[in-house]
């Protein structure tokens, strides 16, 4: 059964976007790291790199759609851009809210030494990854040493003031299984790591989400190559859960790559599955037509959707 | 089941075996073990039996109801979380040494947020119970010992 058609029978109508109100803007492959389930395939070597001319064009779609209140920076390891402090500076001149995902090793390498501060002081919401409380799954996941370097990360974090509870210094840390299966219910999850990380690393975060890995990019090639595949996918498509729907991230959201090519959502990005309405360019965005399109549809969608659900916020069920 | 296997297959399906022992003409022994065992179509364990589960019920339905509803909400959320209760589960699958629960809980405790550290940890917590339980009896062999002996 494909998505598609789960969705007809679920809705009775294929899936309709309600509003345009996070941009998310996915400015290059560049990382620091390389993850074992990257959907994105990012990594040192990569080159894909946001232009200015793009970079342009995603400021005047702030100007002109006002609706969008969040924007969203994401990569590779977004900080590595050129121009992200500046694009962070600009959407906050704008009056928007800023989120910066954030793979926390950054943080703690000789050039990006002042990154936290300079997160800090305009009020960026830092989403962060650590797929565990502990070093040995972190590890194989993300690399030898990046669970130490992580945790330094959060420290400097810490030490500007996130992590406390004061909104304009939301740090919020991002979960997501280390193999073929699906993620912890969220809420008792937190509670363990909150207790976990204070007790054994000093260090402290806001809250908690868990996301389910979707069979896209760098995960997916890992799925087939250990054979889990295809009952990763069955399991996703049998844990199906219809009150998800309503709160799909799809739906309030467009996603920018770094040629400036619009999808309804990064792992659309990566798996190139293209807007129902075939190819657009974001200087070519109509905000009042993008927040009312069909959104197009595709298996690893039921990522989202099973279980508790899955989004860039977290749980949606 | 294969019905036609190799000679790695000749102690599992007994169909194979009987041809492969009629052909090499190995005697009546062989045979007639191959016969008594032609009606049975499955192993004592099978794979498939986990997620027929449920089937269970079908001979005595309230009785079938009434346990997986009480099983169910013996694994939710309470005093203890999900969490702890997945893994309390794994380390007694494995002192009851039931495949089917160790299959089920391996992942459910994943899927609860443990990891294998914790999961190892809680297998030894089983491990240590069964060893004791077992070294503990040494008080009742050396007490006989030294009533009996010299």
């Amino acid at each position: 059964v494909t998505f598609a058609e789960t969705i007809l029978a679920t809705c009775g109508h294929p899936l309709q976007a309600r509003s345009l109100g996070v941009l998310q803007v996915n400015v290059g492959k560049r990382c620091n790291q390389r993850c074992a389930h990257c959907h994105v395939d990012a990594g040192p070597e990569r080159t894909e790199v946001m232009p200015d001319a793009v970079i342009d064009d995603v400021l005047a779609l702030l100007d002109r759609a006002p609706s969008i209140h969040t924007v969203d920076i994401t990569g590779g390891a977004p900080e590595l851009h050129p121009r992200f402090r500046w694009l962070v500076d600009e959407s906050v001149a704008r009056g928007r809210h800023v989120i910066d995902r954030c793979n926390l090793t950054i943080l703690a390498t000789a050039p990006y030494a002042d990154l936290a501060a300079f997160l800090a002081d305009r009020g960026v919401e830092v989403i962060a990854s650590l797929p565990q409380s502990r070093a040995a799954q972190t590890d194989r996941q993300r690399g030898e040493g990046v669970f130490a370097r992580s945790i330094e990360g959060l420290r400097r974090l810490n030490a500007v003031g996130y992590g406390g509870g004061d909104p304009r210094r939301r740090l919020v840390l991002v979960s997501n299984p280390v193999g073929a299966f699906l993620p912890a219910a969220q809420a008792s999850l937190e509670r363990e790591w909150k207790a976990e990380l204070a007790a054994r690393h000093g260090v402290s975060f806001d809250a908690l989400i868990c996301l389910t890995n979707m069979p896209v990019g760098r995960y997916r090639d890992w799925l087939v190559a250990s054979g889990n595949h295809d009952r990763y996918v069955a399991r996703l498509v049998s844990q199906f859960n219809p009150s998800t729907v309503p709160a799909l991230m799809c739906r309030d959201q467009i996603s920018v790559a770094w040629n400036g090519s619009v999808y309804d959502c990064d792992f659309h990005q990566m798996a190139e599955v293209e807007p129902d309405a075939g190819p657009l360019n974001v200087r070519d965005v109509d905000p009042a037509r993008f927040a009312e399109r069909t959104i197009a549809m595709a298996t690893h969608c039921y990522g989202c959707t099973a279980g508790a659900g899955s989004s860039c916020g977290g749980a949606l069920a | 089941l294969r019905a036609n296997g190799d000679a790695g297959d000749e102690k599992l399906t007994p169909r194979a075996f009987v041809t492969r022992s009629e052909r090499s003409g190995r005697g009546l022994r062989v045979a007639t073990r191959a016969r008594a065992m032609s009606h049975q179509e499955a192993p004592y364990y099978c794979a498939g039996d986990l997620p027929a589960f449920a089937s269970v019920s079908d001979g005595a339905p309230d009785l079938g109801t009434k346990f997986f509803a009480w099983y169910s909400a013996v694994f939710a959320d309470g005093a203890l979380s999900a969490r702890e209760k997945s893994l309390i589960a794994l380390a007694v699958a494995h002192a009851v040494q039931c495949p089917y629960c160790i299959d089920a809980y391996s992942h459910d405790a994943l899927e609860k947020g443990a990891d294998v550290e914790q999961m190892t940890e809680a297998l030894h917590v089983a491990a240590a119970i069964k060893g004791g339980s077992a070294l503990v009896h040494g008080v009742q062999m050396r007490r006989h010992a030294a009533k009996v002996g010299m």
